[in-house]
């Protein structure tokens, strides 16, 4: 440890300049099982050995014993901030493999919920990277607007944080009326609830000297480290899989995508920001779309995929066709075909691949999730090398590393 | 100039020729099976080569063959050009027995924990890696639990003590 400079110890001491701190695996800074043991100097840290594995889950193994449509609920529980992009992200999978086309109201509405989920994924990380920095306020204030959007999910699914949301070929029901008022209010009111919490840190001078300049990783090293979504942007790369492998129709919609240049902890806040704005404005537009449709179309909500889409409930008693599909989709009993897929999607964190290996039989031969926090982790003991504690601390939160995510 | 499927084909067969085992276009994207011992050569030549310059790696992960003797555990790796947009897949196979497989984290620092993670599921021995450990298992385990022969528990046992097991 050449390197140290605080610590003078006497001639023959046998004592470490060095302290050892474990920082996790619980602790009330890291929201979320994170174990870091770092090698400190006084307050700089030298080396920091990350660990990850206290609720690893073994999704992949799962997976392969369970017919497709009972995997989305495993897809819930990845990046718990944003579940219903982790679901339209493995029903894109499917019905790629299993060559479903989804009617355009079907993307449009998919887009609405993927984009409300970002905005709910962003402003869980932003908020609590202002906790982190000492302003708790902000956090609270927003959450409100979470609430909302969490009771959209209710009125589409019937559920809030799992959500299990949609079927391999569109939604297992209509939107409802209170649904879209509710997507109204919230286009209505979020704005200015938003202006408001950027205006409490965007040059709020302790904030901007607590995040500038300090968990910086340059453009070379985020490309290296594999890095994607709002991370990658904020060191200045302009990749999003949203434009450059257009899914759900993606391509119908005018966004741009907001990038930072010094890939530190405000360029990573603002970027964020920046995207909220960005998916704001692309529900907007998909809420309009979704308007437009008139007569039977603004009926449809799936596509026509009998042998995976469970058939309605009436059918089932009246119509035998219905009937052997219900029981054979219930029993999961139907074949997929064999191939090899990989679907990505901008999750919440960045590309969130799926890699779906098939051999034919009711279940995955293979299934790997290409979760994008576990990709990042490994890049935190470089990012903070040589920086203070409190520094590393802001660091994991703007990285928005979740835990579910970590271990799949 | 664009870069699509056909030129990749080329370049590679005129570099590696008979080292190249198969190709396949699955779902648009190209994949390419190379011989085990020059994986890393491939992936330094479709990271280097300014044509073609695959310079993301993606993803990283194991399949298990049971049924393939002699190549039972299969590497793929998913790279993809950002300034062209395109990805392609690389796979290579190797034994059981001997799973040698050379590192890429030397091309790619995210390559690091995506290998440990294959070597803690499959146990693919990746040659050169700087810290070759279990990561999301714990470091006692003397076995690879993705592999096919450790089938998932069987749901209708009745053998287990309900109090404990809730079922």
């Amino acid at each position: 440890m050449q390197e140290q400079i605080n610590i003078n110890l006497p001639e023959g001491s046998i004592e470490k300049q060095t302290t050892r701190l474990n920082l996790g695996p619980t602790h009330p800074a890291t929201h979320g099982v994170f174990q870091n043991i770092l090698e400190m100097d006084g307050e700089r840290i030298i080396k920091t050995e990350s660990t990850v594995g206290y609720i690893h889950r073994a999704f992949e193994k799962i997976a392969e014993r369970r017919p497709l449509y009972q995997i989305t609920t495993l897809t819930d529980r990845l990046n718990y901030c944003s579940s219903p992009i982790n679901n339209m992200g493995w029903h894109l999978t499917c019905e790629k493999l299993l060559d479903v086309k989804t009617p355009k109201r079907v993307d449009y509405l998919r887009v609405i919920i993927m984009e409300l989920a970002r905005i709910t994924d962003h402003l869980i990380c932003n908020s609590i990277v202002g906790v982190d920095t000492g302003a708790y306020t902000g956090f609270l204030y927003v959450m409100q607007y979470r609430e909302l959007a969490y009771e959209i999910y209710e009125e589409v699914c019937g559920s809030r944080l799992t959500t299990n949301m949609g079927r391999i070929g569109g939604f297992e029901r209509n939107f409802s009326n209170a649904a879209f008022e509710k997507i109204e209010k919230f286009l209505n009111e979020f704005p200015g609830v938003w202006k408001e919490f950027e205006n409490l840190f965007n040059r709020n001078r302790i904030f901007v000297e607590r995040t500038r300049g300090t968990g910086a990783i340059s453009a070379e090293r985020a490309l290296n480290y594999s890095f994607t979504g709002p991370n990658l942007r904020a060191a200045g790369i302009d990749y999003d899989v949203r434009v450059h492998s257009p899914y759900s129709s993606y391509e119908d919609f005018d966004f741009i995508i907001p990038v930072g240049t010094t890939g530190d902890n405000y360029d990573r806040f603002m970027v964020r920001n920046g995207e909220i704005w960005e998916s704001l404005s692309i529900i907007k537009q998909a809420y309009e779309k979704v308007q437009a449709f008139k007569g039977t179309e603004a009926e449809v909500y799936h596509a026509d995929a009998p042998e995976y889409y469970l058939p309605a409930k009436a059918d089932v008693y009246t119509k035998m066709e219905a009937l052997i599909y219900h029981f054979k989709i219930v029993m999961g009993e139907t074949d997929i075909p064999v191939g090899e897929v990989y679907q990505a999607v901008e999750g919440g964190n960045g590309e969130l691949g799926f890699y779906l290996v098939s051999d034919g039989g009711r279940a995955p031969f293979r299934l790997h999730f290409r979760r994008p926090c576990f990709i990042y982790y490994q890049a935190y003991a470089e990012i903070v090398k040589n920086t203070m504690l409190s520094d590393a601390i802001v660091t994991l939160s703007s990285l928005n590393l979740i835990a579910g995510e970590m271990d799949a | 100039m664009v870069l699509n499927n056909e030129i990749i084909k080329e370049k590679l067969t005129a570099q590696f020729r008979e080292q190249i085992l198969a190709w396949e276009d699955s779902y648009g994207m190209l994949s390419v099976t190379v011989q085990n011992e020059i994986n890393l050569k491939v992936l330094t030549f479709l990271h280097d080569e300014t044509s073609l310059s695959f310079q993301f790696l993606t993803d990283l992960t194991g399949v298990h063959f049971p049924d393939r003797k002699g190549e039972e555990l299969s590497v793929v790796y998913h790279l993809h050009n950002l300034v062209e947009n395109v990805r392609m897949r690389m796979k290579i196979f190797a034994p059981i027995e001997k799973p040698d497989v050379y590192t890429a984290t030397g091309l790619y620092s995210g390559a690091n924990w995506m290998e440990r993670e294959t070597y803690d599921f499959y146990g693919v021995n990746f040659v050169g890696h700087p810290d070759l450990k279990r990561v999301l298992n714990v470091d006692e385990m003397d076995y690879f639990p993705m592999r096919k022969e450790f089938p998932l528990e069987d749901q209708t046992r009745i053998d287990k003590d309900d109090d404990m097991f809730g079922r």
